[in-house]
């Protein structure tokens, strides 16, 4: 395997080369080149933007898919929190989750209840003495990811606790190996996912060394028979147990009442996730918790969701109200796995991965700086984005790389054969002295 | 070495110097706690000048081992320097703090973040703030 694994993909095919991506990636990943848009691995945060924005569809996001399921003797679905703002709040959640068991699992097991466990050991977190604030959660991979390549410094403002969906792993996988009699090989732990970088999250783990969840598989590629399921499962069915607390996850803001705190700050879209931590690298956000998420709404915005972004919200706040309801009513304890701290752990540093800096060499790195900015100025500033950087700062840092010419830039090369061309008129007016008249004469 | 003009009062283009330095500093290459400093400086600094000063020019000077920052204005200057580095005294007048701004911290920073500090003010004339971060 490379060093990274990433889940956005290009279905070259249907790639035309425009400059859609390359323009919206917030860390400025994707160059065109050949005609086709290439994601520089390293810089690849997998927030799913460029899924987002391609008209052509040509970015996708390798998931898993229900034929994975027969590998394993049992087989769980989490499903996101998410999952349920893309049905009507008229539809019952459990309905939803029981849909699930049509589609094949032998278990669901809702990840808001994992949610609710990370909800509490936060408060926890937030109340230590030696705990770095801002604290910033860590519950959304693609902002923990933005960290390790544009704000290392923000590393250990980062929560050191596992995000809702490994939990729930965690507690499912044990629990279920411990009464089935089963080995952990044995058992399918599928993440029903809004995300993209989520899958990239399981297959190369950034706390803990492995990851409990075996796969994830994306709500829009199972929407479809989903749909087909929710109609013929009985209304009375039972699969669910999470509350409002860790269903509210979905929204931006879910986490931050979930974990009651008092001195917060929610903010969601990947560019002011990138903005405001700029800000918090400047010392200027004094805030106890920043809730910060990578999709414009929160995990109902997913790349891998089906429904508007706006409908699914709308329908989350009547689903939530009910529920609200609903638990006050059977009396639901908002926590109901007293939180063991060995769930919740994180247990592995979080490496920084800068992405800035341009050679190793200091002396070597200046000179490219100073070259850089030189280059910069000769170029027009019109951030077209044709040459396949995403703008003129983006080219001068690829020529200086040797990764890209100055005539790559269509005006600087208009330039080019426009001087070339006065040059050819001026030459074929030459004549040479032989044949030239002589005024003097 | 980087020069910049700064206005009094021009809160739109605030804290663009200090993320260029910063950009800079992160493209050579120095590690991202050091930046972290240079660039609360530098921040710091620029905004004393929006926020206090008539105009003022910033100065980037980055070496391989050390970055130095110049920050000279024509402004009210300090009247008592060591009443000014006091944590939490400011002269800032309501509407700016209102913005968030002018909390009594911008100098106590600064010194708090650098290698060398050094300040030095004519009241009435302006003043220079000079402040040495070492990369290592």
């Amino acid at each position: 395997m490379s060093e990274y694994f990433h889940s956005v993909r290009l279905t070259p095919e249907r790639c035309k080369g425009c400059v859609n991506c390359i323009k919206r990636c917030p860390t400025e990943a994707i160059r065109i080149r050949g005609g086709k848009a290439k994601i520089t691995e390293a810089r690849c945060i997998d927030c799913g933007e460029c899924i987002r924005r391609c008209a052509n569809r040509a970015k996708t996001a390798v998931t898993d898919s229900l034929d994975d399921l027969k590998d394993y003797k049992y087989n769980v679905a989490l499903p996101a929190p998410s999952l349920y703002s893309q049905f009507s709040a008229d539809v019952p959640a459990n309905v939803v989750l029981c849909a699930l068991i049509h589609l094949g699992f032998d278990e669901v097991f809702e990840v808001a209840l994992g949610a609710e466990i990370v909800s509490d050991a936060t408060v926890e977190y937030l109340r230590r003495p030696d705990a770095k604030k801002p604290a910033i959660s860590s519950a959304c991979p693609a902002v923990v990811r933005l960290v390790q390549v544009k704000f290392p410094e923000l590393i250990d403002n980062l929560i050191p606790l596992e995000a809702p969906v490994e939990v729930a792993a965690r507690l499912v996988r044990s629990t279920r190996c411990r009464e089935l009699g089963l080995a952990p090989e044995e058992i399918g732990v599928w993440f029903i996912t809004p995300c993209p970088a989520k899958m990239t999250a399981f297959k190369q783990p950034l706390g803990a060394e492995k990851s409990s969840v075996t796969g994830a598989i994306g709500i829009s590629q199972i929407y479809g028979e989903l749909l087909k399921a929710v109609a013929v499962v009985p209304r009375d069915a039972n699969c669910q147990r999470a509350t409002a607390r860790g269903v509210g996850w979905a929204l931006s803001g879910g986490e931050t009442s979930a974990a009651a705190a008092a001195n917060s700050m929610v903010i969601d879209e990947i560019h002011n996730v990138s903005d405001v931590l700029e800000q918090v690298a400047l010392g200027k956000i004094k805030v106890d918790f920043i809730e910060a998420l990578a999709c414009s709404g929160g995990c109902i915005g997913g790349p891998l969701t089906v429904e508007n972004r706006f409908v699914a919200e709308h329908r989350m706040h009547q689903r939530l109200a009910k529920m609200r309801a609903e638990d006050e009513a059977r009396g639901a304890a908002p926590a109901q796995y007293h939180p063991d701290s060995s769930l919740t752990e994180y247990d592995r540093t979080i490496e920084p991965r800068p992405i800035m800096r341009l050679d190793e060499d200091i002396f070597k790195a200046m000179y490219k700086v100073e070259q850089m900015e030189k280059t910069l100025r000769k170029l027009p500033g019109l951030d077209c984005g044709s040459c396949g950087s995403p703008n003129c700062k983006a080219l001068a840092e690829d020529i200086v790389q040797g990764e890209a010419v100055e005539t790559d830039c269509i005006f600087k090369l208009r330039e080019r054969v426009r001087d070339l061309a006065q040059e050819m008129v001026g030459l074929a007016a030459k004549l040479p002295p032989s044949l030239e008249e002589r005024e003097d004469d | 070495m980087l020069d910049y003009v700064l206005k009094g009062g021009d809160f739109d283009t605030a804290g663009e110097a200090s993320s260029k330095i910063k950009r800079i500093l992160q493209q050579i290459g120095v590690r991202s706690d050091v930046i972290r400093r240079i660039a609360i400086s530098s921040y710091e600094a620029e905004m004393n000048v929006i926020i206090h000063a008539y105009s003022g020019v910033l100065r980037a000077s980055i070496y391989p081992d050390r970055t130095e920052l110049s920050v000279a204005d024509e402004g009210p200057g300090i009247a008592d320097i060591d009443l000014a580095m006091q944590e939490g005294y400011s002269t800032a007048p309501d509407h700016i703090r209102e913005m968030g701004f002018g909390a009594g911290m911008g100098l106590p920073n600064m010194a708090r973040c650098s290698d060398e500090f050094s300040i030095n003010s004519v009241a009435g004339e302006g003043m220079k703030i000079n402040i040495l971060i070492r990369h290592s």
